[in-house]
């Protein structure tokens, strides 16, 4: 808070019941993840809504490393802004940690060794716990220190804000179900810390009360999501190469896998290659697509850079292929563990020459699942790449969702196929031929026929009938009919899905992917501030014709997005033929997930400036 | 020459094999190379070992990169599905068509450039996973396409055709193909059918990672006095050690040699390798024998060729992951998506 005075102490603490903000600020490596996923799993069994964001280096030990929990019973979920009660276990980022709390927060921290009073601030309450001095005393051997100081601060705060003791004991029996002794170690671990409090320190003003807010939905991150989309989407080849952000969805995938797709007599029925790089990965999904099989990489930016000019060939010869872009922070190396939407140019435009490509931009890890599903019917439909544009906040953050649904009646849509029956009964095969003028030709699987529908695949320029042809009018032929094939594209792709503000207003905004957590609380604050917004998320490219229909029917659109370029502004430019003039840009790029505070900060700015009569219509 | 539309009339009297195909039926366009190219002879090669092991040509794929070498399979077996992939990249394409439907043959066809050069990540890893394929290295020491640059597998102190001098080692495919645990290894020259051809069935036969370092010489850029790779040089340093012959599983198998100089190696279909020994030293079941026997003749200047290496026992990449019998891409709905049922499990497990 940079315009607070911090000489003017603050008696005031902030009061609040189910909406508050805790950040833990740990040491990577120090075994605290499962602790605060066990601390925001036990808020939500108490039915209060959680947002939670671990906030982490490119490191496996050492590095600072954060996980913040937003509390908010109206189910808000993107990042607010402000820290109500920070978990300090850090000394490396104690002063950013403090700095960061709001006037009346809290600060939580391990007292064994105590900070001298110039390390606080005067608005803001120490809650001091001997945290290692309890465990010590408690365990000999120091590995075991270490992972019960965990379990012992989560102990702890349950007196101090009031987490119900008993869903903490059950969460944990279900985690070590299968191995009982340290069910009973862990307990004894959170009722050292809890009792510990209990006997010092009073609860606080941020508190905790049962709740009906949570309904039926699940707690997950959207790159397991996507993998049980591949899952039921049908993916029988997975070809990968480790990166972060992108790795747990080759991890999940193989797990889910293992569990369904195995025979009684352990074969398998999926095939899972660790590549040597992500020119092999999408060249193995690239051949086991043209194949017949449905194939997909995993990966983040760096990856897509790789791949290009076999993306490229997908277009090209029109072979099928699902791509998981999780998008992290570029250009580079950039800032591998940090959030960003700035691979949409890349993937739209993957390759030399002309190629446009299919995306599909989901807004939550629940439809991670569907349009995971969905990418791999609509790559055999549309016989081309279609990316999976996550971004590392959807991707690695646990959110809550409506649970997974799957329709039994849904059959996987393998597109046009010819079959030797097809064959044999005389239709006529010519791979490339638009027989439904619908840009798409049929394909044959290799053996499928002794003597009928066997072609040559290539690269190269080629006629409607797949033999290799330099001739202008072939060549012409082919790249008019990939454009139709992308208007094809744009029908089949999921539509935009609009939020029309209670007034009548000139003004709309258009954002996508993670942004849509933080978006809807700024516009709920807005339109209780007066200003009103129309709001449309794009959920894919190419732009179905409502999202250009919206920004016609506005006469200030903003877009906002992840990125330093507007790059979603650009497509929109490019492919939508929107004037530049017609579309404002609300950025955010630093690598954080963007909060709702920014947000109203930005729309009432920008608005107040750019359009001072707004008001009823 | 591609103006000119190969007939498809057969004559009445061509012989034809056990599947009733004549050999016509496993050619393919008419080749776009140079007159007297090499690879147009190892082409003819893979038309004969198919036609001789009665491969139904539907069932097989040929997949190939860029450059002259990978424009070779629009030449042969015009009825199996083709893929000219990206440069250096078959491997990777291979591979994942392996994944999809392990019941077909799978021929990669590559060039040296292809090859040792921009794939040779590629190469090597689809070797070292035991990918089920035969892979071709039609290998003549120079870029064709772009008219005569050194390649990777050019041998230090030749020289190309303008007289430069080639001051890089070479890469020795074969050694390096037996490092990466390639599981049927052979080297042979585009002039020598009555080795290739065999060569080139029992690779297709093989059931793992088979190599095939073909040497065949460019005769637009390196046939030349100093060139390492011209039919003169190939010829005059070759040294083979043994000769193939394949006999499939149901031909009756005959003994037409003295005992002691016949080693027999049943292969997984049921193929016998029957190796007649020219080297008396050579061991072609001995991986670590061969690499020095190779290394050591290669610094006497002797290109030793032949079947250079076999594993009896060997498996492949789908043995190795577990994959299922029933090929992939034959999976439906049914086997492949595990229902709302299961769904609803994973849902009450994510609160």
């Amino acid at each position: 808070m940079p315009d607070q005075d911090l000489t003017q102490p603050q008696r005031v603490q902030i009061a609040a019941t189910n909406d508050f903000v805790v950040k833990f600020a740990n040491v990577n490596g120090s075994g605290s993840a499962s602790a605060n996923g066990l601390f925001a799993k036990a808020i939500i069994r108490m039915g209060v809504p959680v947002g939670a964001r671990n906030i982490f280096p490119s490191n496996i030990q050492g590095l600072p490393t954060w996980y913040e929990v937003r509390v908010n019973g109206d189910g808000h979920l993107g990042r607010r802004g402000g820290i109500d009660l920070a978990v300090a276990l850090n000394p490396q980022t104690w002063d950013d940690d403090l700095a960061e709390i709001v006037p009346g927060g809290y600060i939580f921290y391990d007292s064994t060794k105590p900070m001298p009073p110039s390390k606080f601030r005067d608005d803001v309450t120490i809650l001091g716990v001997p945290l290692t001095e309890i465990c010590n005393a408690a365990y000999k051997i120091p590995r075991e220190r270490q992972l019960f100081k965990n379990i012992a601060y989560v102990g702890a705060l349950s007196h101090l804000i009031g987490i119900d003791p008993g869903i903490v004991e059950t969460l944990l029996a279900e985690e070590f179900a299968s191995k009982a002794k340290l069910i009973d170690a862990n307990v004894r671990a959170f009722h050292l810390g809890r009792d510990w409090a209990k006997e010092n320190i009073d609860p606080i003003g941020l508190q905790l009360k049962h709740a009906d807010g949570v309904g039926n939905r699940i707690f997950v991150d959207g790159n397991r999501a996507a993998a049980l989309g591949a899952v039921y989407g049908g993916a029988t080849v997975c070809a990968w190469y480790p990166i972060t952000p992108s790795t747990s969805v080759a991890e999940a995938f193989m797990e889910y896998c293992e569990e369904f797709r195995t025979d009684t007599d352990g074969s398998k029925r999926y095939a899972i290659i660790q590549a040597e790089d992500e020119i092999a990965s999408i060249g193995i999904v690239v051949g086991a697509a043209w194949n017949g099989a449905r194939a997909f990489t995993c990966t983040s930016g760096p990856g897509i850079s790789l791949m290009n000019e076999f993306i490229g060939l997908s277009y090209y010869a029109e072979i099928p292929a699902v791509i998981f872009d999780v998008q992290r922070g570029g250009p580079s190396t950039g800032m591998p563990t940090r959030t960003q939407q700035a691979d949409l140019l890349i993937a739209a435009y993957a390759s030399h020459g002309d190629t446009k490509h299919v995306m599909l931009i989901p807004g939550d890890p629940g439809e991670c699942f569907t349009m995971s599903a969905l990418a791999f019917d609509l790559a055999d439909r549309l016989q081309t790449t279609v990316f999976v544009m996550l971004d590392l906040d959807i991707g690695m953050q646990d959110w809550l969702v409506e649970p997974f649904v799957w329709d039994d009646a849904r059959k996987l849509d393998r597109g046009k196929v010819m079959t030797a029956e097809d064959l044999d009964a005389g239709i006529p095969f010519g791979r490339y031929r638009d027989v439904d003028g619908d840009g798409i030709g049929f394909r044959t699987y290799p053996g499928t026929h002794p003597s009928k529908g066997a072609y040559f695949t290539r690269g190269s320029s080629h006629n409607a009938m797949a033999a290799y042809s330099e001739k202008g009018a072939d060549y012409s032929e082919g790249m008019q009919r990939l454009l139709k094939k992308f208007a094809t594209a744009a029908e089949l792709v999921p539509p935009p899905i609009a939020r029309k503000a209670r007034e009548a207003t000139r003004t709309g905004v258009l954002y996508f992917g993670s942004t849509a957590a933080a978006m809807h609380e700024a516009l709920e604050t807005l339109e209780r501030r007066g200003r009103h917004i129309d709001a449309m998320r794009i959920r894919a490219f190419p732009f179905p014709q409502e999202i250009l229909d919206f920004i016609d029917a506005h006469d200030e659109v903003f877009v906002v997005e992840q990125n330093r370029d507007a790059q979603m502004r650009s497509l929109l430019m490019i492919e939508g033929n929107v004037d530049a003039s017609r579309l404002q840009s609300i950025l955010h790029y630093e690598g954080t997930p963007l909060t709702a505070r920014f947000l109203i900060k930005e729309f009432s700015e920008k608005m107040a400036k750019t359009a001072p009569a707004m008001g009823k219509i | 020459m591609t103006y000119i539309v190969k007939p498809k009339l057969h004559h009445p009297s061509l012989p034809s094999n056990a599947i009733g195909l004549t050999r016509r039926d496993y050619e393919g366009r008419i080749s776009t190379l140079c007159a007297g190219c090499g690879h147009d002879s190892i082409s003819a090669a893979i038309v004969t070992a198919c036609f001789e092991l009665d491969l139904q040509p539907h069932r097989l794929a040929k997949l190939s990169g860029i450059g002259c070498s990978s424009k070779t399979p629009d030449y042969f077996l015009g009825q199996s599905h083709g893929f000219n992939s990206v440069h250096g990249r078959m491997p990777s394409v291979l591979t994942g068509a392996n994944l999809a439907n392990r019941d077909l043959i799978f021929l990669g066809v590559s060039g040296d450039g292809d090859t040792a050069s921009i794939g040779i990540s590629q190469f090597v890893h689809s070797v070292r996973r035991g990918v089920n394929m035969c892979y071709i290295v039609e290998n003549n020491g120079v870029y064709g396409l772009t008219k005569g640059q050194f390649s990777a597998t050019s041998d230090k102190g030749s020289k190309s055709k303008r007289g430069a001098e080639n001051m890089e080692s070479g890469i020795d495919l074969v050694s390096l193909a037996l490092q990466l645990g390639a599981t049927y290894v052979g080297r042979s020259f585009s002039g020598d059918k009555d080795q290739l051809v065999p060569l080139i069935k029992g690779a297709l036969t093989h059931g793992g990672a088979a190599v095939l370092d073909v040497i065949s010489p460019c005769v637009a850029f390196n046939n030349h006095a100093g060139s390492t790779k011209s039919f003169d040089y190939v010829r005059e340093h070759n040294e083979a050690v043994n000769r193939l012959d394949v006999i499939l599983g149901r031909a009756l198998i005959k003994a037409d040699y003295a005992p002691g100089e016949v080693r027999e190696v049943t292969q997984h279909d049921g193929s016998v390798l029957r190796l007649k020994k020219i080297a008396e030293d050579y061991v072609a079941t001995d991986r670590n024998a061969a690499a020095a026997y190779i290394q050591e003749h290669k610094a006497m200047g002797q290109i030793v060729t032949g079947l250079l290496y076999i594993d009896p026992h060997a498996t492949d990449l789908h043995d190795r992951i577990g994959t299922t019998r029933t090929p992939l891409n034959a999976l439906g709905t049914e086997e492949l998506t595990p229902g709302a049922a299961a769904l609803a499990k994973i849902n009450a497990g994510l609160k």
